[in-house]
Order: structure tokens, then sequence, then C-alpha cells
């Protein structure tokens, strides 16, 4: 990263780090929003983003995560905080339980049953299933996460809470973008055939991207879980799953800062657009298409990534 | 066995419905790979326009029932045809050349406006198709009791397949579109204008979805701004599950996922209905990974 670069990014962070103190509750909120979307859409960029393989199911996976908190939680009272690994344990595995018989579809196919885990997912929440989720109500009572010894409730603190999870997160996917790892999905993205061809077991690495997706968004479901005391379906819809999918391509595929800046605009811009009032969805509509048709390749693409996705296009229009 | 042929019959016409919607997901995958996300929307047009041709023209008043609808049809599935033109030329022709996500993200956009347009122009309540206009009766065939309006749902849709199946076989400008589908390079060095043969998708598409609006609103009563959506995401399966870019792939995966959607609802659990129609998706492609009636694709070196 060159020094102007690491500046920039610098004062970003430390003008979001220093922003709740200048904020109101509502504004902090909507911060809060964007961070949890921030951490989805990371999640989801390494699945779609990275690996290239259409998801558009995962408010799937975030629901899982918000369930194992909110049922371990109110029915054994286990801190909330603690059920962060478990939660993506859980999320992880039904990822990896689900992908397993179809990875190998292709594109649209894969966009399509992925699309039907979600809806299957939240019907069965709505549905009651097992008797544990609370059908259509949800589950409520979550108790408030406690972070050395300070009960998290004020918009404020969770805002640190959240901001430095998505830190951590940033962190973690730069480096595992730049590893063997993140360079063998990259590789898969561009050619899978050559991929396998140069010893690359396609299989395996579509399987860990969509279970390390997976499991940040069932981190992200219990962080969630801990901001609402109350879950429900409603939250987990396919609509959900529709705007990180949104939130991903918009960005510039495979792009973190990209990812970052969309989640921004795709959660911040219609609160901006409160004054239209009804027609703010209809303004938010036209101006996802007004931005694709401007920035096909995303409003921040990775660097190389302009060639790559231009060549991924190629590939998949012949 | 009563239930079971109530139900059968009811798969159908819905299944129709979809297999209509399908068409116009799958035509234009077929030549341009792209999900049309927008799709279902035009499909609600189809349905508001209706509505409000019918009431304010009283056309059904003026002609009768057969002619009345039979022009309403046709109004309709111009102008749905027109609007999906539209949509074409400003939301995807300028992606054409761009990554194909791109275009699913303004196809997201453009259903997002539609839908909205449609909630600021006529609200977000439910609206009621005027309930006198159709006729209410009931034919008894060998003792099984069968509404008149679901036969000529089922009628209607077919007479449509069955029109487009030729029309896309038998014809020249049929053949042009199945070329483009197939190579759009040789397809214009053969002389053949792929502008307008995707010009041309996207008005028969959009008016085959219209139609189906019309005949939600005519079966059902009722419509609501957002219920392209789920009508939309259900003849999306449909396509996928009769093999994407096939067109009696789609009208046999509508058919069906109607029948099973009816059947599954009536005789495992009604709430479970929508999941029912995807996990029978899910276990098809696990056994024919490109649909029914897919191609079998060996992925391209």
């Amino acid at each position: 990263m060159s020094r102007a670069n690491l500046l920039v990014t610098g004062l970003c962070a430390a003008l979001l780090a220093v922003a709740p103190l200048f904020l109101n509750a509502y504004q902090v909120d909507v911060l809060n929003s964007i961070g949890l979307y921030a951490l989805l859409a990371l999640g989801l960029n390494l699945i779609l983003g990275e690996a290239g393989l259409f998801n558009m199911g995962h408010a799937a996976f975030y629901a899982m995560g918000a369930y194992t908190t909110a049922i371990l939680n109110t029915r054994y009272q286990i801190p909330v905080l603690w059920t962060l690994p478990l939660s993506a344990a859980v999320a992880g595995a039904f990822a990896l339980a689900v992908a397993r018989p179809v990875v190998h579809l292709r594109g649209d196919y894969l966009l399509i049953v992925t699309i039907g885990v979600g809806e299957i997912v939240r019907i069965a929440l709505v549905n009651d299933v097992f008797g544990i989720t609370g059908g259509a109500n949800g589950i409520f009572g979550i108790s408030r996460p406690t972070l050395f010894g300070v009960v998290i409730r004020q918009p404020q603190q969770f805002f640190y809470l959240i901001w430095g999870f998505v830190a951590l997160t940033i962190f973690l996917f730069l480096r595992l973008k730049r590893s063997r790892f993140g360079r063998a999905l990259n590789y898969l993205r561009e050619d899978e055939t050559a991929a396998e061809g140069s010893g690359i077991n396609t299989d395996y690495y579509k399987l860990a991207a969509f279970g390390l997706g997976a499991a940040w968004a069932g981190m992200a479901g219990t962080l969630f879980a801990a901001k609402m005391t109350i879950i429900s379906p409603e939250s987990f819809s396919f609509w959900e799953s529709v705007v990180l999918f949104m939130i991903v391509i918009l960005g510039g595929a495979g792009s973190i800062p990209g990812v970052l800046l969309a989640a921004f605009l795709v959660i911040g811009l219609p609160e901006l657009f409160r004054e239209f009032a009804s027609a703010r969805m209809l303004v938010f509509g036209l101006v996802m298409m007004v931005m694709m048709v401007f920035r096909p390749q995303g409003l921040w693409p990775s660097r190389g990534g302009q060639v790559s996705l231009a060549l991924l296009g190629k590939a998949l229009k012949r | 066995m009563e239930e079971f042929f109530q139900q059968l019959t009811n798969g159908l016409a819905v299944g129709g419905i979809y297999a209509l919607i399908a068409l116009g997901y799958t035509m234009v995958y077929g030549v341009l790979k792209l999900i049309n996300f927008a799709h279902g929307d035009l499909f609600t047009y189809g349905a508001y326009l209706g509505l409000t041709l019918l009431t304010s023209l009283a056309l059904t008043d003026r002609l009768g029932f057969v002619a009345g609808v039979l022009v309403l049809a046709l109004m309709v599935m111009g102008l749905v045809a027109v609007l999906g033109a539209i949509l074409e030329r400003a939301a995807y022709r300028p992606l054409r050349e761009s990554p194909r996500l791109s275009a699913v993200v303004s196809a997201l956009g453009a259903s997002i406006f539609l839908q909205n347009t449609l909630m600021l122009i006529y609200g977000a309540r439910f609206q009621v198709y005027p309930d006198h206009i159709l006729p209410a009766a009931t034919l008894n065939i060998f003792g099984l009791y069968l509404p008149l309006m679901r036969v000529l749902i089922v009628l209607a849709s077919v007479v449509m397949m069955v029109a487009l199946y030729l029309f896309i076989q038998k014809t020249k400008i049929g053949t042009a579109i199945r070329a483009a589908a197939i190579d759009q390079g040789a397809a214009r060095l053969m002389g053949i204008d792929v502008n307008r043969v995707i010009m041309l998708v996207f008005l028969v598409g959009p008016a085959l979805g219209g139609a189906a609006g019309l005949m939600v609103g005519l079966y059902y009563g009722q419509i609501n701004f957002t219920m392209g959506w789920v009508y939309g995401m259900k003849a999306f399966t449909a396509a996928i599950l009769g093999g994407i870019g096939n067109i009696p792939g789609a009208m046999v995966g509508g058919l069906l996922l109607g029948v099973i959607e009816a059947l599954g609802a009536a005789y495992i659990s009604i709430a479970w209905k929508d999941a029912i129609a995807f996990c029978v998706l899910i276990l098809i492609l696990i056994v024919r990974p490109t649909g029914l009636l897919g191609e079998r694709v060996a992925d391209k070196v």
C-alpha cells in the first residue's frame, strides 16, 4: 500500500472512530446497520467476489447465526458473545452441507439453488421448525452482551463492538486475499478448468469459500441478535440476500474497499433519501441502474480486477 | 379423488401462468445469457394495466365477456411489450459488453424502480378486480365440478404456448431468434440483425408475462404491487427446472411446478408450499444439473 493510500485509509478510519461522539443515537444506529451489512458483504465477497460463486441466499447463513445465538442465550443462558464461535460453526457447517451436492452447478443454476435454500430456511423458521424458533413471532428477550464486564446497550457502545469486528475482518480478509488461498479462489473465478488443470482442488476451495463466508455471516447474525434482542424470520428475507448481492457487485466484486463503500451507499442512501418519503425506494432503484450503467465494473474495482472481470465476462458469454 | 382432481386442475392453471412468465425469462436468457430480474414486475404491470383498462373502458359490458377479455388481453400485452422494449433499451443495452453480474444488479435496480412506481401510482394496498365481470359458471364433467375460469386459464396459456412454439420453430424470424441464441457472432455474419432479435425477444417475453398478470388478476381477483417478486421467483424456478434457455423446457417446468405446488400444499402441508417447490428443484438439479430438458453442456475449455 502506498503512503498516500495509507494516509487516506488512516484518516477515514480515524474519522469513523470519532463519529459517534458527534452524531445522535439514530445516526449512530444507521452506522451500526452499515457495519453489520459490511460484515455480511465481506463474507459474501469471499464467495461471490473472490471465488465467483453466485450466491443469492446469504441471508440463510445470517439467520443460522442469529438463531443459534438466540436459542442458546434464551434457553441455556449462555452469554451472547460466547456464542460467536458456535454461530460461526453452525452457519459454516450448514453451508458446507448445503453446498456439497450443488457446488458443481453452473453459475445461474447455483444462483437459483441458493435463492431456494434462503427461502427454505426462512419458511422453516416461520413454521417453527423443531419447535425452537418461535415461528413468525421469532425469539425475544435475548440478553445484552457484556465485554470486559461492561454491559453493551447504547448504540455508541454497539458501534465500537461492530466496527471493531469489521476492522478485524478487513485485516484478516486482506491477509487471506494475498495468501495462497486467496490466489486459488481468484484463479478458480477466472478459469475453473485451467485452475483444475494446474492442480487446484476446485471442489475443496469452492466449499472452503462457502464455509468461511457463511461462518462470517453467522457471526454477523450473533451481533445482530445482540443488537436487536428480538429476532424474527422477516429480518432474513430474500430481500436481504438481494441487498448483499448488490453491495458486492456494486462495490466491485473482490474489492474490499469497494464493498465497504457500497455498504455505505446501499444502506446509507435510503436513509438520506428519507425526505423523499415513499418515493425513496424508487430513487434507490434508479440510482442502482444508473450506477451500474456508468460504472459496470463496480465503483472501486480491485487492482487488476478490471482486466480479469472483462475476461470473465467474455468467458461466460461464449 | 375429488380433491385430487381439483388440486390437479388448479395446479395446471397456476402452472400455465408460471410457464407463461418463465418463457420470458428463458427467451431473454437464451439470447443474452441475462437473468431479467425485472421480468416479474412487468408481469405485475400486466395485472395493474388490465385492472385499469377493465374498469375504465368497460370493455366487457360493451363487447360481451369473450370479445371484451380478448381485446383487453391484446391491449395489455401490447402495452407491457412496449414497456419491456423500453427496459431493454434503458437498463440492459448499455451493459451488453459489461461483466454479466453488472447487468443483474441493473436488473434488480430496474425491478425496484418498477415496483415502487406502481406503489406510488396505485398505493400499497391490494387492488381488487371487479367480480361481476367473470362468469362464475362451473362445468360438470362426469360428476366432477370444474370452474369455467380455470379451464379458460389453462386453455389460454396452452394456446399462447403453442403459438409461441410454432413462431419460434416455423417462421423465419423464429429461426433468427434461435440462431442468435446459439451464436450471436455467427448469426450476425449470416446477416441477422441481432439487436432487432434482442428487441423482439424483449417484446414477446413481456407480452406473455403481461398476459399472465391479467390472468392472475382474473383468476384470483386480488393483485398487489409486490406480487411480481413471488411469481417471478417461481417462474424463474420453473425455467431452471426445465433447463434455462430452452423454450419447451420452460413450458414443462411451469406446468410441473404448478402441479407439484398444488399437490404438495394439499397432501403435505400448506405452510410448507413454497419450500416444497424449491426442494423439488434442488433434488432435480442434483440428478440433472442442467434441468429436465436442458442440454448437457460440457464446460468449454
